[in-house]
């Protein structure tokens, strides 16, 4: 006899923004699946035009609270191919720097408050924390020492207001620079133990033929810079991004879902650059890697968090890398006059590559803006493991369905405010 | 003389999502209309921030947009833990972790600040790029307001307390 079952979670919790699932099986065929948006999109897009491209950098740092210094970057990095401007090599290091504070931050917030709840099967990051106090006071100290390095560079924390086009407002002294230090390294030894944890949680096993995309740099471990590439055969310039893939409107979501023209969903983030770039990673962390059995190709998704762990220590220790390498540079920012042009940048935010396009007119003014953030460009593909994890997971209770699929979206640490720019609140009362 | 209770007030809120901003408007208008030894903050992101942003301080007054239900501009002042352990109140939020959520957690790692309490103002719409509410702007005048008096006195006070005591 065929049981149909409904599945829904009605407001996600533990993901940034609001989302809702919506699954509905009928014996044992998943008959329909709906990551459903609330937030309607475009809102910063539209308020970017007819501003000066100078605001850009400010404006976008607004648009995400985890990652701002991702908003930036993108956005710097779009403008100035558009104004011709070229790094001071040292400005680019300061670049990879504020990225690794971010990384640092974001990865934290979502390995102990966000994600390893669902491991352990607790409703939330306060039942963990009740259980487990000295673990999270160490994974939110590992935290703030991103958030630090972020506000060292950025001049602020929240909505970093140093970053500009064509470098920095300001570069720190090598003293300054200094007195992070030992924070870093102390955030390496808690990154490291964030590592040698995660590993031995419970993986569900699960697998998929994932086209995973990423940035790749011949040398670096990709932040600002590379080619685009996929385990599908993809090797483009940012600049034909647009060729390849296209953003399609979905009538159940605010969202717009992004697709490879070629072949459709695809996976960007941890996992993606973890398989496509691990030979950039310095030799500590594919050890680290090695020994906590993950090398690629890995397509569990569920391993992500122990990939984000693992990228915490590389954000660590690249940080260190750069501080000890610090020379400032001699102007922190180059200026050049505004000129008509369209540029477009791709960088790794934490959640994987945030695309943005401007095209900007003769005085400077923005004439229009493109962003595509990393959360739109997954969303698809956590529909397709939402369909697939449902049918190899069908024999759990309804309630332990739920959670394993909760715990599946999480899998790519979705930033549903990044996607949707918009949240919507509706109060019933009885 | 023992020294001033060292005061916090941390505005918490987004600056582009309508009503969301009465936290740090409220912020904005006391800056530098409070007396020494009351530092002024603005906050935006998610809730453990809020954590790092207290620590030290010994009473920590967190201005916030929430929706109860209430007529938006309604001023409502909670302590910390009975605001977090309502269900009355949302504490508007586009993150994971949100005021309460931030408050709760606090409790549990023993990083609360000794005295804290929230002065909720009571929103209506969060669309990106609403303009506030005009209710919403008087509650928050209102709520400087309050607050402005209440921090003047209590550092008067205190300080009286505690060179008495």
């Amino acid at each position: 006899m065929s049981r149909s079952r409904r599945i829904k979670v009605d407001v996600l919790a533990r993901v940034e923004g609001e989302g809702a699932l919506h699954l509905r099986l009928s014996g044992d065929r998943v008959t329909d699946v709906k990551l459903q948006i609330y937030e309607p999109p475009r809102f910063f897009e539209a308020f970017l035009r007819g501003r000066s491209y100078a605001e850009v950098p400010d404006i976008t740092a607004r648009i995400c609270g985890i990652c701002p210094i991702a908003y930036q970057m993108s956005s710097v990095h779009a403008l100035e191919k558009i104004l011709g401007i070229s790094l001071d090599p040292r400005v680019r290091m300061l670049r990879r720097l504020i990225y690794c504070g971010e990384w640092i931050e974001s990865h934290a917030l979502h390995v102990f408050m966000l994600h390893a709840p669902d491991f352990l099967e607790y409703p939330d990051a306060l039942a963990l924390a009740r259980d487990h106090p000295a673990r999270v006071k160490n994974g939110l100290a590992l935290k703030k020492v991103g958030n630090d390095l972020m506000a060292l560079l950025g001049g602020r924390e929240i909505h970093p207001v140093s970053v500009c086009v064509g470098g920095f407002y300001r570069a720190p002294s090598r003293t300054e620079l200094r007195s992070i230090r030992d924070p870093l390294l102390r955030a390496r030894d808690l990154a490291v133990e964030t590592v040698e944890w995660v590993r031995t949680l419970p993986f569900p096993e699960f697998e998929q033929d994932y086209e995973f995309v990423a940035l790749s740099h011949p040398e670096e471990y990709p932040l600002n810079e590379g080619r685009l590439v996929s385990s599908g055969g993809l090797d483009i310039a940012v600049e034909d991004y647009e060729e390849h893939f296209a953003e399609k409107q979905v009538p159940h979501s605010n969202a717009l879902h992004s697709v490879l023209k070629a072949r459709g969903a695809y996976l960007v983030g941890p996992l993606a650059r973890f398989n496509l770039d691990f030979d950039r990673l310095p030799e500590s962390v594919k050890s680290l890697a090695r020994e906590s059995g993950l090398t690629p190709p890995c397509r569990n998704p569920f391993k992500s968090i122990t990939v984000r762990a693992l990228e915490t220590v590389f954000a660590c220790e690249e940080a260190l890398r750069i501080l000890d390498a610090y020379e400032p540079p001699p102007r922190p920012r180059i200026t050049a006059e505004p000129k008509a042009g369209t540029g477009c940048a791709c960088t790794e935010a934490p959640r994987g590559i945030l695309y943005h396009r401007y095209e900007i007119a003769g005085d400077g003014s923005v004439v229009s803006a493109k962003i595509v953030p990393p959360t739109s460009q997954n969303l698809r593909r956590i529909e397709e493991d939402l369909r697939h994890l449902a049918l190899r997971f069908a024999d759990l209770s309804d309630e332990q369905l739920t959670r394993r699929c909760e715990q599946a979206v999480r899998n790519y640490d979705p930033c549903i405010s990044c996607a949707t720019h918009f949240l919507k609140v509706t109060l019933e009362r009885s | 003389m023992s020294p001033a209770v060292r005061t916090l007030l941390l505005g918490y809120g987004h600056p582009d999502r309508g009503d969301d901003a009465a936290g740090l408007l409220v912020a904005r208008r006391l800056r530098g209309a409070l007396p020494a030894g009351v530092e002024v903050r603005e906050a935006f992101g998610e809730g453990t921030l809020l954590m790092d942003s207290w620590a030290g301080f010994q009473r920590v007054l967190v201005a916030d947009s929430v929706v109860s239900g209430a007529p938006p501009g309604t001023v409502h002042r909670l302590e910390g833990r009975r605001f977090a352990a309502s269900e009355e109140f949302r504490s508007f939020s586009s993150h994971a972790l949100g005021l309460r959520e931030a408050i709760r957690l606090a409790e549990a790692l023993d990083r609360l600040p000794p005295e804290l309490e929230i002065v909720g103002i009571e929103g209506r719409r969060y669309d990106p790029g609403d303009p506030i509410s005009p209710e919403v702007m008087e509650g928050i005048g209102r709520a400087a307001a309050i607050l402005a008096e209440d921090l003047k006195g209590s550092a008067a006070a205190r300080g009286g307390e505690r060179g008495g005591g």
